[in-house]
């Protein structure tokens, strides 16, 4: 299965060179009316799993998610419940603003950093392991609850730095066949690599079910999977290279709708 | 415990054609994969699926590793009269999950 994808992540890779020997630097935002999710460059069936509660796997971690969210955890044997409340009232547009800054520390936040913070200070629980079914299914059931509404990165000035080094991140080239997401995401959406069509690269619908994952995954994981695909060494989950990438991609997909759990090939 | 979605009909009119659709979580290993640590983890997936209507068995199916992980079974049946669905699935750690929905038949 790796070989196979990497072998034609190459040939893909071999083709866009020709088309992309020189590089533009433009990054600007496209407007709203030109921004395009994920889903928009989906099949009708797979547009229909991810409309259909009762087809739509990633609900199953929402539905594990929920259950943790009213079990008793940690030490202290609270729940999330216990402090927050009903998830519906209390989470509604919370996981739309993530990464926030955290003001303890003065660096930014994700919502998984959050939660985790939440476990080990609150309820003197063990943190969850990032990209763990767990961790996943939390993060789903939060992130349900902004389904609809506008992703709403804070204009906080103190993230800007972060942000801005998010977007050097972006459009910095790296690895062995030397791309920045830029060069695909920005120069080339809408186009294909191979027979994939290559998207905008919102994260409207994190965590996704992704298809070929079989499972629920996180932004970072898919950002691996680009890094592993341009054959760069991937950040390590939670680093703080990933947190400033995903302030920069929220920002640039600011006002567009969240659909978490989104379902992806 | 694992976690099913069961999408039926609440109201059918008698003699209806309704749509069942089940999607249940299980991680269907298909025992041709390796860990970590080179060795093969053992075949765990769903092998049998049924489904009774009032007591008869009007759908089944055996599964086989090349299904997906998170199976989506979808079948139709003929609303005779209001009763209870069950649903069963059975895995080769020999687990057997049931879930019921309730029919009713105008």
């Amino acid at each position: 299965m790796g070989g196979r994808a990497s072998a034609f992540l190459l040939v893909g890779f071999a083709a866009l060179g020709l088309g992309l020997a020189s590089l533009s630097a433009q990054t600007a935002d496209a407007p709203p009316s030109d921004r395009k999710s994920g889903f928009d460059y989906m099949g009708p069936d797979s547009q229909a799993m991810q409309k259909d509660d009762l087809s739509n796997p990633g609900m199953l971690g929402v539905l594990d998610g929920e259950a943790m969210w009213n079990a008793p955890a940690g030490t202290t044997q609270k729940s999330c419940a216990a402090c927050h409340g009903d998830a519906r009232e209390s989470m509604k547009g919370v996981a739309a603003k993530y990464p926030l800054l955290d003001e303890a520390t003065k660096t930014p936040i994700d919502l998984v950093g959050r939660i985790d913070q939440c476990r080990v200070d609150r309820q003197q629980a063990a943190a969850l392991p990032r990209e763990g079914r767990e961790s996943l299914a939390l993060t789903a059931f939060v992130g349900l609850q902004s389904r609809g509404m506008p992703l709403a990165p804070p204009d906080d000035a103190r993230l800007t730095p972060f942000r801005k080094a998010g977007e050097a991140l972006y459009t910095r080239r790296m690895g062995q066949l030397n791309f920045s997401c830029a060069q695909c995401h920005d120069d080339n959406a809408g186009g294909h690599l191979g027979s994939a069509p290559i998207p905008q690269a919102h994260p409207t619908g994190y965590p996704i079910y992704r298809l070929e994952w079989q499972s629920l995954g996180s932004l970072q994981r898919r950002l691996r999977n680009c890094m592993v695909g341009t054959r760069a060494e991937p950040f390590a989950y939670g680093s703080p290279e990933f947190i400033n990438l995903e302030l920069y991609l929220n920002w640039r997909a600011r006002g567009m709708e969240v659909e978490t759990p989104g379902v992806r090939p | 415990m694992a976690r099913a979605l069961i999408n039926v009909p609440s109201k059918a009119k008698r003699g209806d054609v309704v749509e069942i659709k089940t999607l249940m979580s299980h991680p269907m290993e298909t025992g041709f994969r390796t860990g970590s640590d080179g060795a093969l983890v053992p075949r765990n997936i769903i092998s049998r699926f049924a489904c009774t209507y009032n007591g008869e068995v009007v759908f089944s199916a055996e599964l086989f590793p090349a299904i997906s992980a998170n199976p989506f079974i979808s079948f139709t049946t003929v609303a005779t009269e209001s009763g209870t669905l069950v649903f069963s699935w059975t895995d080769d750690k020999g687990q057997t999950q049931v879930q019921t929905a309730a029919i009713t038949v105008e």
